[in-house]
């Protein structure tokens, strides 16, 4: 689950990390409010999820309140790569001597977390990282013992030649590897971490991404979810335990298993269709989540033909068997569905279907030839 | 032959009173496996099916059963704990099929596996099989049939697909692995061909990765190096959208992008045959080992 950069910066601040005041406005009048209490220069940044927002036009100097409300009123609602801002977070602009990177990720090769840190910060530091990869310092980080005060304060030097600065960077990494534990996060990055001209060491933007499978027993992290944010398919599938991923095509897909989903994408292309989504039902498929399936898929006019692609290992093609009839029974369904299932509990499923008229294959590429076809005959 | 289990697989099924547990802990019964212990904490003394008795602890049941394989289908909240008592009592093989594990407590388990010289497979995987010897996971049986095709597989029921596709086909198994696809699992890729490089009965091996990550890149570097026999792979996810990626991090750790062309490449450029589609085993497989193959 991804954070806003306003989140994120609650979370940081409350773990005592340095960084300027500021807040948060859903409308141009509250940002000019916001503003004015500031006093001063003040930058108003687009909250999305996606990165990229200051070349898209989503982050903007405002020399007074007045501009704050202008800047504001440009930038809510406008689109950032298909994502609409619905929030900008009002920030005083700060006086830059200069510009680290920090980040902290949870590695897959090393299976621990890593610190990341270059003296070269701001927005090209992946280019930094492709083409000087010796300006940044990586530190992997046992978690049976945590972040160990040599190694803050050898990060702290990678960064600093100041002593003061140092110890206030060893700090803030270990802060920051706090913030990380304490709230299962797969991501945790301070981009820029900066100097100000006085020679004090702030944060001034962060992201943060929570593991979603930390969610389930920190409910308090899942309060932070912004649905208006995400595309709203997208949500409505997570709501009905669905994992789902719009896409421009016309076939709709419905398969059991995140890879097996993917591979009937690709065959679907392979025979010249153009899925309309990625959607998993998961493992222990009930008759529910098929008819909520269903609902998400037919709710998009774009999706010509749907394809059912069931493998049943835990998953019981009769359930899913028993979903398709009943979802059809609740609502129309005015596109033409091909099914292919196998597996558990395949003979009943396919009396179950031919009782009602819809037959089952039990070949994958005949099923996605079929289904290709008569979206294409559709369109 | 094989890898990891076969009939000697001693099997403790943790959690084999629970709704998951109880219900594979059946199928693999009645598959074959040999299946010597449970465990419910509370439970201890109780029979499963009449026949399986069920302990406290994996301690006890080792001691009582001399058990030298660990299943785990216990809830995500508990399973790291399952692994480390499955671990600390002395258990080499352990499989966890959980799904939903947070990786923080994973970036906490391995440390302590490799520690104990332990092999952990998973988690949020379907475990592996070896045809007519031990069925340790979720992997229907009767979609596999014994032979000599190794196959290592990110996925679960695309693992199903090829090796459906495999069987209906008359090419047999040595031994299907399904990794898991989780960012932490106590087995990857390396391991397994390294595994299926030196066991004598798998003269080929199936590779079915997906995008994300560089464990494919990784693994096609190391068949290039070290895999004399022929590798066929497979990337799921060719035509995924690119995600609206958040930080700079992952991209700068891994260096990559974890595309399906980066990973297709990797793959050519160390000789392994590309599948296009899942179908293409079949025949991939039988330009490589001929008749060979037939089991």
């Amino acid at each position: 689950m991804n954070l806003h950069e306003y989140q994120a910066r609650t979370l940081l601040k409350a773990a005592g990390i340095p960084m300027l005041d500021g807040d948060v406005a859903s409308t141009p009048t509250e940002a000019e409010t916001i503003a004015r209490r500031l006093g001063g220069k003040v930058v108003i940044k687009a909250q999305v999820h996606s990165g990229g927002r200051g070349k898209a036009g989503g982050v903007k100097l405002a020399r007074n309140a007045a501009e704050a409300l202008d800047h504001a009123t440009e930038i809510l609602g406008m689109e950032i790569k298909g994502l609409t801002v619905h929030k900008v977070l009002v920030v005083p602009a700060a006086d830059i001597a200069g510009e680290s990177y920090l980040g902290l990720i949870m590695d897959r090769e090393s299976q621990r977390p890593v610190f990341m840190v270059s003296s070269a910060g701001g927005v090209d530091i992946e280019e930094v990282a492709a083409k000087t990869p010796e300006k940044i310092l990586r530190l992997p980080v046992d978690p049976t013992y945590g972040l160990l005060p040599h190694q803050a304060l050898a990060l702290g030097f990678a960064l600093y030649r100041d002593f003061t600065q140092v110890k206030a960077a060893a700090r803030i990494m270990e802060q920051l590897y706090s913030v990380f534990t304490a709230n299962g996060c797969s991501l945790a990055e301070i981009n820029p971490l900066v100097t100000t001209p006085a020679g004090q060491v702030l944060a001034l933007d962060a992201k943060i991404v929570i593991d979603d499978n930390e969610l389930f027993w920190r409910p308090d992290l899942g309060l932070m979810r912004d649905d208006s944010a995400e595309e709203p398919s997208e949500a409505a599938a997570r709501r009905a335990n669905l994992s789902f991923i719009k896409l421009e095509g016309n076939v709709g897909c419905v398969v059991n298993g995140a890879g097996l989903a993917m591979a009937t994408m690709d065959l679907v292309k392979y025979y010249g269709g153009e899925p309309a989504n990625f959607l998993d039902i998961g493992g222990s498929s009930s008759p529910e989540k098929v008819i909520n399936a269903l609902k998400i898929i037919t709710a998009d006019p774009s999706v010509k033909a749907i394809l059912f692609n069931i493998f049943g290992g835990i998953t019981r093609t009769d359930d899913v068997a028993n979903g398709i009839v009943a979802a059809t029974r609740q609502f129309k369904v005015k596109v033409p569905i091909v099914i292919r299932l196998t597996g558990t509990n395949e003979a009943e499923a396919i009396r179950i279907l031919e009782g009602v008229g819809m037959p089952a294959l039990s070949d994958m590429d005949e099923a996605v030839q079929r289904v290709v076809q008569l979206a294409r005959k559709a369109a | 032959m094989s890898i990891f289990v076969d009939r000697n697989t001693r099997l403790v099924v943790q959690g084999i009173t629970g709704r998951e547990g109880a219900f594979h802990a059946r199928q693999m019964l009645e598959y074959g496996t040999a299946v010597f212990a449970g465990v419910t904490p509370g439970k201890g003394g109780q029979k499963f099916e009449n026949r399986v008795p069920v302990f406290n602890t994996v301690a006890d049941a080792v001691a009582e059963t001399r058990a030298n394989c660990a299943i785990i289908y216990v809830p995500p909240m508990a399973a790291a704990g399952a692994i480390f008592e499955a671990v600390d009592a002395g258990i080499p093989l352990v499989v966890c099929i959980t799904e939903g594990i947070p990786v923080m407590h994973m970036s906490r388990v391995m440390p302590f596996v490799r520690s104990r010289g332990a092999r952990l497979i998973g988690p949020n995987c379907p475990g592996l099989i070896t045809p007519g010897e031990s069925k340790v996971g979720i992997i229907p049986g009767n979609i596999c049939s014994p032979g000599r095709v190794g196959l290592v597989s990110r996925s679960g029921t695309l693992t199903y697909e090829v090796v459906n596709q495999l069987t209906r086909n008359g090419i047999g198994q040595s031994t299907c692995v399904g990794i898991g696809g989780d960012p932490i699992i106590g087995t990857n890729f390396i391991d397994c061909l390294a595994a299926f490089q030196d066991d004598p009965a798998t003269e080929a091996i199936v590779m079915i990765g997906e995008i994300g990550g560089t464990d494919e890149q990784q693994a096609a570097a190391f068949v290039k190096e070290r895999v004399t026999k022929p590798v066929i792979g497979f990337i799921a996810g060719q035509t995924a959208p690119k995600g609206r990626r958040m930080g700079h991090a992952g991209a700068i750790i891994s260096g990559s992008s974890g595309t399906a062309e980066e990973k297709l490449s990797a793959f050519e450029r160390a000789g392994i045959d590309i599948m296009r589609r899942p179908a293409d085993v079949v025949a991939l497989l039988e330009k490589r080992l001929g008749a060979l193959s037939k089991s």
